[in-house]
């Protein structure tokens, strides 16, 4: 009984952590300004949306890995797994937090984008290197 | 016998580990976070005083490398219960209830000490699987619970430091995987196929969350509290 109850609680406490964990590494970004050629490239201007989290991550895959930025990624396309599965199960029952899922998924987004802008500065310092030598 | 995929997993986290303390001095960030870079490097110890007795002949099956896993588990946790402790100084340093806030978790440390040491000092005759298992879980739950309240601190008080927000949430993640996984052991044995492997990979998270919020942030970095909370108020 005892095991149920703490498996229970810690399953709850995980999902929380979980997302203040994703929410701490989107909010890390939220204040990086992208650059002119990244916003052209992902078409995010104003604000991301949700479904632009897909493309820029197929445009995370050109590029050269930036090892700081792997394990940010995983975690928060984990996070955005969750929340879509959530938007089309739980959420359904619950209509008022649609709003707050979506924001939730443009916040990926933006972070997916934020990632790729460092990562092709990433690759245009380590081609300057390569022109030096 | 330990498997190659079991002492792979191993391997990396004893090397994570280290990266925890060496990122730290490197970023000069070692005397501040002293209790979290003394429980790294515990687990090095703990990791090399194992392999030591694995490699002197005692297999992990055996009545020594089980007392030597037992006791320094223990002293593991408690190390990560003065680390949990530290943070939540950290946090509550400013606040006038912070001297009885200190105290109480002084206490309740050498409680789960005291209780942790008559448990096994009374079980050393039956230091089996499964009291291992229980033992555990209960000593993970407490971390769990411990974390969750320093959790609450941080958001009462608006904490805005990145690192320590980040340090916080990787242990609490930690703690609530451990504490499930310890849990999930107990009352059921068709997952342990699975789970040999959960909790070592655990033990590898924790410490690669600790080093890359070392290397990416700053002690100035700053966070917005209200991105912390799961629905915004």
């Amino acid at each position: 009984m005892m095991a149920v109850f703490i498996f229970v609680f810690s399953v709850t406490t995980l999902l929380m952590f979980f997302v203040s964990y994703c929410r701490s590494l989107m909010a890390s970004s939220s204040r990086h300004v992208l650059s002119e050629e990244v916003r052209d490239v992902t078409g995010i201007h104003s604000g991301a949306s949700p479904r632009d989290y897909a493309r820029v991550m197929q445009l995370l895959q050109l590029c050269p890995e930036r090892p700081q930025d792997t394990t940010g990624l995983h975690a928060v396309g984990a996070y955005y797994w969750i929340l879509n599965f959530a938007q089309a199960t739980l959420l359904r029952m619950v209509p008022a937090l649609q709003p707050w899922a979506e924001q939730e998924r443009a916040g990926c987004a933006y972070f997916a984008a934020v990632a790729l802008d460092r990562r092709i500065a990433f690759s245009r310092e380590m081609l300057a290197q390569q022109v030096d030598l | 016998m330990l498997g190659s995929a079991t002492l792979a997993i191993w391997y990396l986290g004893t090397a994570l580990e280290l990266s925890v303390v060496v990122c730290s001095v490197a970023r000069k960030s070692f005397l501040r976070y002293f209790f979290l870079n003394l429980y790294m490097l515990l687990s090095v110890l703990t990791s090399v005083g194992r392999w030591y007795l694995i490699l002197s002949g005692f297999g992990v099956n055996t009545d020594q490398y089980r007392y030597l896993y037992f006791y320094t588990d223990a002293l593991l946790t408690l190390a990560l219960y003065v680390a949990v402790i530290s943070l939540f100084a950290d946090v509550l340093g400013e606040l006038h209830f912070a001297k009885h806030l200190r105290l109480a978790a002084v206490v309740l440390l050498l409680g789960t000490a005291a209780f942790s040491y008559s448990v096994v000092a009374q079980s050393a005759d039956r230091l089996s699987t499964d009291f291992a298992y229980q033992l555990s879980q209960n000593l993970y739950f407490v971390g769990l619970v411990l974390t969750y309240l320093l959790w609450g601190a941080v958001l009462k008080v608006r904490e805005t430091r990145t690192r320590l927000v980040q340090f916080i949430l990787s242990l609490g993640l930690y703690f609530s995987a451990c504490a499930a996984s310890y849990a999930l052991k107990n009352f059921t044995d068709r997952y342990d196929d699975i789970l040999k492997y959960v909790d070592p990979l655990l033990g590898c998270l924790l410490p690669l969350a600790w080093s890359l919020t070392i290397l990416r942030h700053t002690e100035e970095t700053r966070l917005a509290p209200a991105s912390l909370v799961v629905v915004p108020r």
